[in-house]
C-alpha cells in the first residue's frame, strides 16, 4: 500500500472509532453534556485529562519547537508540567469540594455577585478562543499534509471536522472518546522516538538516547554532535542557547505554570471525579500521562534536528558538494513544500540548499567566502518537524501514518474540549446564569452549540494568519489565562479576607495589560495590520517576550486586588465561612449532576 | 464550636506547611537548577547531558510526578489525623 492510501486507512480507522465512541455515549442530559456525570475513577480521569491537555501544540508543534530553540525549547516542557502540581496543591481539591460546573460559578459564588462572574466569563472566553486558534494552525498543517493540499484548505477541513466531533459528543462522549484518543496520540508519538533513538544512539529509549552516544562508533555523543553541527552553520549551541535571556526564560516558564491551572478546560476535568481525594491524585496521573509524552519531545526535537541537517548538509559546511542538491531532495520535503509550510529558495544560484543562520553575522560574513548569499531554506515552519520527523529519518510507511493519526487526534481532542469550555461558559454561565435563569434544557444545549459554532468560526478565520506557530500561539492564551484567572482563583481559596471589588480589579487590570503587551507586539486581535506603538519596539518590557508576559500579568492582578481590598469593605461572613468549608475535604458533595 | 475552629485552623496550618515546603522544592528543581544556575550545573555531566540542560528537559518533570503523589499522600494522613477525611 502507497503511503496516502494507508494514512487514509490509518486515519480512517482511528475516526470511526472516536465517533463511534461519541455517539455510544452521546450526550442524553446537560449535566453529562458538561461534566459526564460522575463515577469516572482517577486513572481514567488523568488519562482524559492528557488527552484533552496535550493538544496540537504538545504534540505536532513543541518538538519542532525545540528542535530550533534547544534549551531554550525548555521553557515550555517544564512551563506545561511544573502547573500541574499548582492545580494538584492549590486548586483542585478545593474546587472539586465547591462542587460546581464551571469556574465562572465558583468565582460567582466566592466573589458574591454576578459581576465578578461577568469578568470571568470574559476572561476565559478570551484565553479559550486564542488557545483554540493554536490548535486550528496545528489541525490546519495535520490536514494540509494528510490531504495533500495548501494549508488553507486544510484549515477549513479540519474546521468543519472539528465541529461536527465537539457537538455529537460533549463531555460523556469526550472523556471515553479521550481515553481512546491518548492511546493512539501517546502510541504515534513514541513509536517514531523509539525508532530513531535506537537508529542514533542505539538506545531505545528516547529519554536515554538523547543523553546517549552515537551509533556511528564516533563514541561522540548525541548532544555533543548536535551542538557541533548547528555551531558550524553558526547557529546557537543547542544544549545551552537561552531564550532571549534568563529573565525571559523565567518568566515564559512560570506564565505557562500558572496559565496550566488558571485554564478552564483542565480544571473542570477535577468537578468530576467522585471524591476530593480523586481531585488530588488525579492531577498526579494526570502528570504521569502527560509526562511520557514530555520527556521524550526533547528527544524527538533534539533528533530530528540532527536528522535535518544531515539531511541538507551532506558534507564538509563550505565545501561545494557539502551541500545536498536541490533537484535530490527526497519525498517528504517535496510533500511539504505542496502545503508552502515548506520553501526553497537558491538564492545563489548553484541549485543546491544552504541552511544556515545568516542572522549571525560572523557566519554570514564565512557564508560569503563559500558563495553562499543566505538561507536558502526561506521558510521552515516548525510545525511541520513532528509530523515530516519519521519520513526524514525513512521510518516505515506504517509509523509515519500513525503519527498524522496522531496528530489529528491531539488537535481535535483539545478543540473539543475548549469548546465545550467555551460552550459553557456562553450557555451555562451568561445565558442561564446571568441573561435568562429560566431558560429550558433543551435551549440552554442549542446555545452552546451555537457558541461552538461561533467559536470555531472565529478561530478559524484567525487560524489563517495565526500570531505564532501553534505552540507560541497556545503560549499567549496561557498567558491571558495566567493574569486573570488564576490569581482570582487562588486567593479565593488561600485568602478569606479577599472581596469582590478586589478580585474584579485584580482580574481586569492582569488581563488588561497582558492583552495591551500582546496586541502591540501582535496587533489587535492578532491582526497583524492592527498593531499599534511599533516605536516602543519589541519586547520592551525588560527583554520580556508577550508570550512570557502572562507572569507580569498575574504580579498586576495580585497587587491590584491586594490594593483595592485594603481600601473596600470586607467580605460578608458566610462568605468567609463558605472558604473555610471549602477547605476540608469532609461533606463534599457528589460529583455535580443537575 | 470554638474548639472546632480551633482544630480547623491547625489543620490548615499544618496543610499549608506541606504545600510550602513542596513548592520550595518544586522551585528549586525548576526555575533553580533548570534555568537560574542552568550555566553553574552545565559544567557537571550525566552521560551525555550536561545536568542543567538534564533538570530542564528531563528531571524536573519527573520530580514534578512524585510531588503530586507525595502530597496526595500527605494530605491524606492529615485528613485522617484531624478527622476531615471522606468516607
Amino acid at each position: 500500500m502507497d503511503l496516502q492510501t494507508l494514512t487514509y486507512t490509518v486515519v480512517g480507522a482511528t475516526f470511526l472509532l472516536y465517533i463511534g465512541i461519541a455517539i455510544w455515549a452521546r450526550a442524553g442530559t446537560t449535566g453529562e453534556f458538561y461534566v459526564a456525570g460522575k463515577g469516572i475513577g482517577p486513572i481514567q480521569n488523568g488519562m482524559a485529562t492528557a488527552a484533552d491537555w496535550m493538544s496540537a501544540a504538545s504534540f505536532i508543534s513543541m518538538a519542532g519547537l525545540i528542535a530550533y530553540m534547544g534549551y531554550g525549547g525548555s521553557v515550555f516542557l517544564m512551563g506545561w508540567t511544573g502547573g500541574y502540581v499548582l492545580l494538584a496543591l492549590l486548586l483542585a481539591p478545593y474546587l472539586r469540594k465547591f462542587g460546581k460546573f464551571t469556574v465562572p460559578e465558583f468565582i460567582g459564588d466566592r466573589y458574591y455577585g454576578n459581576s465578578a462572574r461577568i469578568v470571568a466569563v470574559i476572561c476565559l472566553i478570551i484565553a479559550s478562543v486564542t488557545y483554540v486558534i493554536g490548535q486550528m494552525k496545528g489541525v490546519g498543517v495535520a490536514f494540509s499534509r494528510f490531504l495533500e493540499t495548501d494549508y488553507d484548505t486544510g484549515l477549513y477541513i479540519g474546521m468543519t471536522i472539528v465541529f461536527i466531533y465537539a457537538v455529537l459528543g460533549g463531555m460523556k462522549g469526550i472523556t471515553y472518546t479521550q481515553i481512546a484518543q491518548y492511546c493512539v496520540l501517546i502510541f504515534a508519538y513514541t513509536v517514531p522516538a523509539v525508532f530513531i533513538s535506537l537508529q542514533l544512539t542505539g538506545n531505545p529509549i528516547p529519554q536515554l538516547g538523547l543523553g546517549s552516544a552515537m551509533a556511528d562508533g564516533s563514541g561522540t555523543f548525541m548532544l555533543d554532535k548536535l551542538d557541533l553541527v548547528i555551531q558550524d552553520l553558526g547557529f546557537g549551541e543547542y544544549s545551552e542557547a537561552k531564550r532571549l535571556s534568563t529573565l525571559n526564560m523565567f518568566a515564559y516558564t512560570m506564565s505557562l505554570m500558572i496559565g496550566t491551572a488558571g485554564l478552564p478546560h483542565v480544571i473542570i476535568r477535577f468537578f468530576t471525579v467522585p471524591k476530593v481525594r480523586d481531585a488530588r491524585t488525579s492531577a498526579g496521573w494526570a502528570l504521569v500521562f502527560i509526562a511520557i509524552l514530555y520527556t521524550t519531545a526533547p528527544a524527538v526535537g533534539a533528533m530530528a534536528r540532527l536528522n535535518l541537517m544531515d539531511t541538507i548538509q551532506i558534507g564538509e559546511v563550505g565545501s561545494p558538494e557539502g551541500n545536498l542538491a536541490y533537484e535530490d531532495r527526497p519525498q517528504w520535503f517535496k510533500n511539504w513544500e505542496q502545503t508552502g509550510l515548506l520553501q526553497f529558495e537558491d538564492k545563489n544560484g548553484d541549485g543546491r540548499i544552504q541552511h544556515y543562520n545568516d542572522k549571525n553575522p560572523e557566519m554570514a560574513a564565512k557564508a560569503a567566502t563559500f558563495g553562499w548569499a543566505g538561507d536558502e531554506m526561506v521558510k521552515v515552519d516548525r510545525d511541520i518537524i513532528v509530523l515530516a520527523n519519521p519520513e526524514i529519518a525513512k521510518l516505515p510507511n506504517w509509523v509515519i501514518a500513525l503519527v498524522v493519526a496522531g496528530g489529528l487526534a491531539a488537535a481535535l481532542s483539545t478543540a473539543a474540549g475548549l469548546l465545550l469550555a467555551i460552550a459553557s461558559s456562553i450557555s451555562h454561565d451568561l445565558l442561564k446564569g446571568i441573561i435568562m435563569p429560566d431558560i429550558s434544557e433543551k435551549n440552554e444545549l442549542m446555545a452552546s452549540r451555537v457558541a461552538m459554532a461561533g467559536a470555531i468560526a472565529v478561530a478559524g478565520y484567525l487560524g489563517l494568519n495565526p500570531p505564532g506557530f501553534a505552540a507560541g500561539t497556545v503560549a499567549l492564551a496561557f498567558g491571558l489565562a495566567a493574569s486573570s484567572i488564576f490569581p482570582a482563583l487562588m486567593m479565593g481559596i488561600f485568602s478569606t479576607k479577599m472581596n469582590k471589588e478586589g478580585a474584579i480589579a485584580g482580574m481586569v487590570a492582569g488581563i488588561a495589560v497582558t492583552l495591551f503587551y500582546v496586541f502591540q507586539h501582535k496587533g489587535i486581535f492578532f491582526i497583524a495590520d492592527w498593531k499599534y506603538l511599533e516605536s516602543w519596539g519589541s519586547n520592551w518590557f525588560f527583554g520580556i517576550e508577550p508570550n512570557a508576559f502572562g507572569f507580569v500579568g498575574a504580579i498586576v492582578n495580585f497587587a491590584v486586588a491586594f490594593a483595592v481590598d485594603k481600601v473596600t469593605p470586607e467580605p460578608p461572613q458566610h462568605i468567609q465561612q463558605l472558604v473555610l468549608d471549602v477547605r476540608t475535604p469532609r461533606g463534599a458533595a457528589d460529583a455535580v449532576e443537575h | 464550636m470554638s474548639d472546632s475552629n480551633t482544630q480547623a485552623s491547625a489543620y490548615w496550618k499544618e496543610n499549608l506547611a506541606i504545600i510550602i515546603k513542596i513548592m520550595v522544592v518544586w522551585f528549586v528543581v525548576s526555575f533553580g537548577f533548570g534555568i537560574l544556575l542552568v550555566d553553574e550545573l552545565n559544567a557537571i555531566t550525566l552521560g551525555g547531558y550536561k545536568l542543567g540542560f538534564w533538570f530542564a528537559q528531563q528531571g524536573s518533570i519527573y520530580v514534578f510526578v512524585v510531588l503530586i503523589f507525595y502530597y496526595a499522600k500527605k494530605i491524606e494522613q492529615l485528613d485522617e489525623k484531624y478527622d476531615v477525611h471522606e468516607d
